[in-house]
């Protein structure tokens, strides 16, 4: 028999002039596990907020069970048995496990004296969950798929009957992801409703027994999932047919363009995190490093692209030696010998996102004609310039004034993308190109990757998102512990396997 | 004799002299634990030793001033909180204008009400608080090692002295061993995980913040109705910080802040006493130069001994929701 736990009718919520939700009606049957998918921006981590509590809808109603109610505070879904695992996840990193859990429901004016009765019942839980979570450890000990699991004990604890997961799986290994839909199937079992926001067509296909597309504020479609393919959903996520799998031709593989022996890289606390690294790429490929995030990735490419001192090890670009730990060139002295590099984490390292758009498409070429000629910058030039390249890499919207912080992420990543790619760069360091970035931008990002690629560029692509670095490398290494644990050609290698060796365990 | 006498003498200053660095220093653990800076001890110090000299005055009571110095201390967090929590301004500038603010408000205050800039009207023994014999006191003096403990360094305090070292146990109960603590120390180091709870996070913040107005009143009221007997100008004298540098050396924790006062409060006793004292040799040594030293450790310990203190991770951060 199915009976609708939670209905939402006509619910809108604008944030000044973003209309974030418009009209979405929405029903959800008691013990499934409903999908919502759909870009970053779509809305639907707007309207989980909504139904958890966080932000108050500007016309609707929401019902739970049959039943309307009015939802002021994250205090009233929790006592409606509304759940929710946010994509960040809401703990306090020194308390222990039990402390987080108990927060805010500890029912005694002295802190303890439920204590015991909670720590038998979690206890329970955990076993019937097969949760396997330590109540005495303190959070900042535990991984991530672990805290995961503190926060859906949580909820159980609170008496969720409705669990909402936002991007769930944003941040795990393929085990934990297996781990974690392993959990969700035993709360559907025991008759729990699962709401599971993702942008991840596989997530949906493998999980849910319904769909709910959103785009651009609107649900533009609702679906049971034996119904539907991924290309459907693509197609209704981004309202035009998209390739998920990118078409490109062989590689035409050149010499080595770039080399690294015996790297040595430390942290700010001094930690050794790249570890005796080798590496070659060759011109005209695309070497793809896997691995889960915090295993090395960030300092490599760091110390690749000159901004981390070399330990010790050499670096070779084109047979040249660039860099030892005594003589490290600088990233302006790369950049000249035609190394270019597209960092991690686009707003705090390749962009000035108080600038505008004009100003981050010519950074690092400010200086230089026709930009700039006597140290004055020449304002139309970069201005035409701008509009120019605006249009190429369809950066929306084309307005070389806006302030960058108000580009979506996959626009502000096309901004940073065209300024590294229009000096032709021979070497390549790209780390988590698309992270945070929806899928029609993804499309057109990965499609420049292999464009570069063809024309005889040497290219290192770090991701910690298995299906990009599968779908883009010629060859695969995948680094854990600082060190590069196994190197595949891209043709014989499964998901599994690479799994296996970002996790250490083989 | 005479070693034990100084050494008794000297730890009876401590106390007393420590006192308002105590009041201050678990002040601040409220709203620093809670993720407000408190810059604004200094300021609420002064406010409340000017409000409980002149309640003393016109009520000729002074627990009278103490409750008037109380609603002054905890208007003051409010405002503070309006400017921070409320409104998300920069915590740091709201407290620098609150300590502004007092400075002047009190030094016109007094030339308006009484005819001279920053000075209020001598309290008589009545309208201010008197040191308390302790019962058998005199009793006890002449029992060896119990006598000097219990009459000379335990006795003969004023009463927010006993309140002072009371409170500290009391904090430390309140902050991790209740339910209100734990949602103190959560909302300074995760609001978002508070929010989330159903707890409101501002709400919580203010309650914090009410609390460090009432035990930031008796240090001020320590130092206008007690030890002197009347309001002079800026009279905190650098207190506040130094109770800020005492907490934060004490890692957030009441213990540990404690032992700081004390420490602070043990060389400004020792300073007093080394005064006029002539060394063999060296003469004299100038009084700056002493009093400069418990300040001058202050820098010291904050830069090389604390190692690295560890705030509440949301410190200084007004909260906003993620969108």
């Amino acid at each position: 028999m199915v009976s609708p736990i939670l209905e939402l009718s006509n619910i809108n919520k604008s944030f000044g002039h973003v209309h974030a939700n418009k009209d979405i009606n929405l029903t959800i049957n008691k013990g499934t596990i409903h999908g919502i998918i759909g870009e970053n921006g779509a809305g639907k981590s707007t309207l989980m907020s909504i139904v958890y509590g966080l932000y108050q809808a500007d016309s609707g109603t929401i019902k739970v069970s049959g039943n309307e109610i009015n939802l002021k505070s994250p205090r009233d879904s929790i006592e409606n048995g509304i759940g929710m695992v946010h994509q960040h996840f809401m703990l306090v990193e020194n308390f222990t496990v039990l402390e987080n859990i108990v927060l805010g429901f500890e029912g005694e004016v002295i802190f303890g004296k439920n204590l015991e009765k909670a720590k038998i019942d979690l206890k329970k839980l955990c076993e019937t969950y097969n949760l396997n979570v330590d109540l005495d450890s303190v959070i900042s000990d535990l991984s991530v798929g672990f805290r995961q699991r503190v926060e859906i004990l949580k909820s159980l604890y609170r008496g969720a009957e409705v669990f909402i997961l936002d991007e769930p799986t944003g941040v795990l290994t393929p085990q934990e992801v297996d781990e974690l839909f392993k959990i969700l199937r035993s709360l559907k079992e025991e008759g729990k409703t699962i709401v599971l926001i993702t942008h991840k067509l596989n997530e949906i296909m493998d999980l849910t027994s319904e769909v709910s597309v959103m785009r651009q504020g609107e649900i533009v479609g609702h679906t049971k999932t034996k119904a539907t393919n991924r290309e459907k959903l693509a197609e209704m996520m981004v309202g035009r047919s998209v390739l998920l799998r990118i078409n490109k031709s062989k590689t035409h593989r050149g010499d080595v363009a770039f080399k690294v022996e015996n790297l040595i890289v430390k942290d700010d606390l001094d930690v050794a995190r790249v570890k005796n690294v080798n590496l070659e790429i060759h011109a005209g490929e695309i070497l793809g490093l896997a691995g889960v995030t915090g295993n090395g990735q960030t300092e490599l490419l760091e110390a690749l692209s000159g901004i981390r001192k070399v330990e010790s090890g050499e670096i070779f670009l084109n047979g040249e030696k660039i860099s030892d730990s005594l003589n490290l060139l600088n990233p302006r002295e790369l950049k000249e010998k035609g190394l270019a590099h597209i960092p991690e984490d686009r707003q705090r390292m390749g962009l000035v996102t108080d600038f505008k758009a004009s100003e981050n498409l010519i950074f690092g070429y400010h200086d230089q004609e026709p930009y700039s000629k006597f140290s004055i910058m020449k304002e139309d030039k970069i201005f035409d310039y701008s509009k120019r390249v605006m249009e190429e890499y369809d950066v929306r919207p084309r307005s070389p004034h806006l302030m960058t912080s108000n580009f979506s992420g996959g626009n502000q990543q096309k901004l940073i993308l065209s300024r590294e790619l229009n000096e032709n760069p021979k070497i390549l360091l790209i780390g988590q190109p698309t992270r945070g970035v929806d899928i029609g931008a993804i499309e057109f990002i990965h499609q420049r990757l292999i464009d570069m690629r063809d024309k005889g560029a040497a290219i290192l692509l770090v991701s910690v998102e298995l299906e990009e670095v599968l779908s883009l490398s010629d060859r695969i290494i995948v680094m854990f512990d600082g060190k590069i644990v196994g190197e595949r050609v891209n043709e014989d290698v499964t998901d599994r396997e690479l799994g296996l060796l970002m996790a250490g365990v083989v | 004799m005479e070693f034990l006498s100084d050494i008794a003498s000297l730890t009876n200053s401590t106390l007393r002299i420590s006192t308002p660095l105590v009041f201050a220093a678990m002040a601040g653990i409220f709203a620093e634990r809670s993720g407000v800076i408190d810059f604004s001890l200094e300021g609420k110090m002064l406010m409340a030793a000017f409000v409980a000299a002149v309640g003393s005055y016109f009520f000729g009571n002074p627990w009278a001033g103490l409750f008037m110095a109380i609603v002054a201390c905890v208007s003051l967090s409010m405002l503070h909180g309006f400017a921070s929590v409320t409104h998300k301004g920069d915590q740091v500038v709201s407290c620098v204008a609150i300590n502004i603010l007092i400075i002047g408000l009190t030094t016109a205050l007094a030339a308006a009400w009484f005819g001279q800039a920053g000075l209020t009207p001598t309290l008589t023994d009545d309208q201010r608080f008197l040191e308390i014999t302790l019962p058998f006191a005199d009793a006890l003096r002449e029992v060896p090692i119990i006598g000097i403990i219990y009459s000379d360094i335990l006795s003969g305090h004023y009463i927010f002295v006993y309140f002072a070292y009371i409170s500290v146990p009391i904090v430390y109960w309140v902050v991790f061993k209740t339910s209100f603590g734990l949602r103190v120390r959560a909302v300074g180091e995760n609001p978002s995980a508070v929010d989330t709870a159903g707890i409101n996070v501002f709400t919580m913040r203010y309650k914090a913040l009410a609390i460090n107005g009432v035990l930031i009143a008796f240090a001020g009221a320590h130092l206008s109705t007690a030890v002197n007997a009347n309001f002079f100008r800026e009279m905190s004298a650098g207190r506040g910080y130094l109770a800020l540098a005492a907490m934060i050396f004490g890692k957030w924790h009441p213990k540990t802040a404690v032992i700081a006062c004390l420490l602070f409060g043990f060389t400004d006793a020792l300073q007093i006493r080394l005064q006029g004292v002539e060394l063999p040799t060296i003469g004299t040594i100038p009084v700056q130069l002493i009093q400069a030293v418990p300040y001058v450790l202050t820098v010291i310990l904050l830069a090389g001994f604390v190692g690295k203190a560890i705030a509440p991770r949301a410190i200084g951060q007004p909260y906003i929701k993620e969108r």
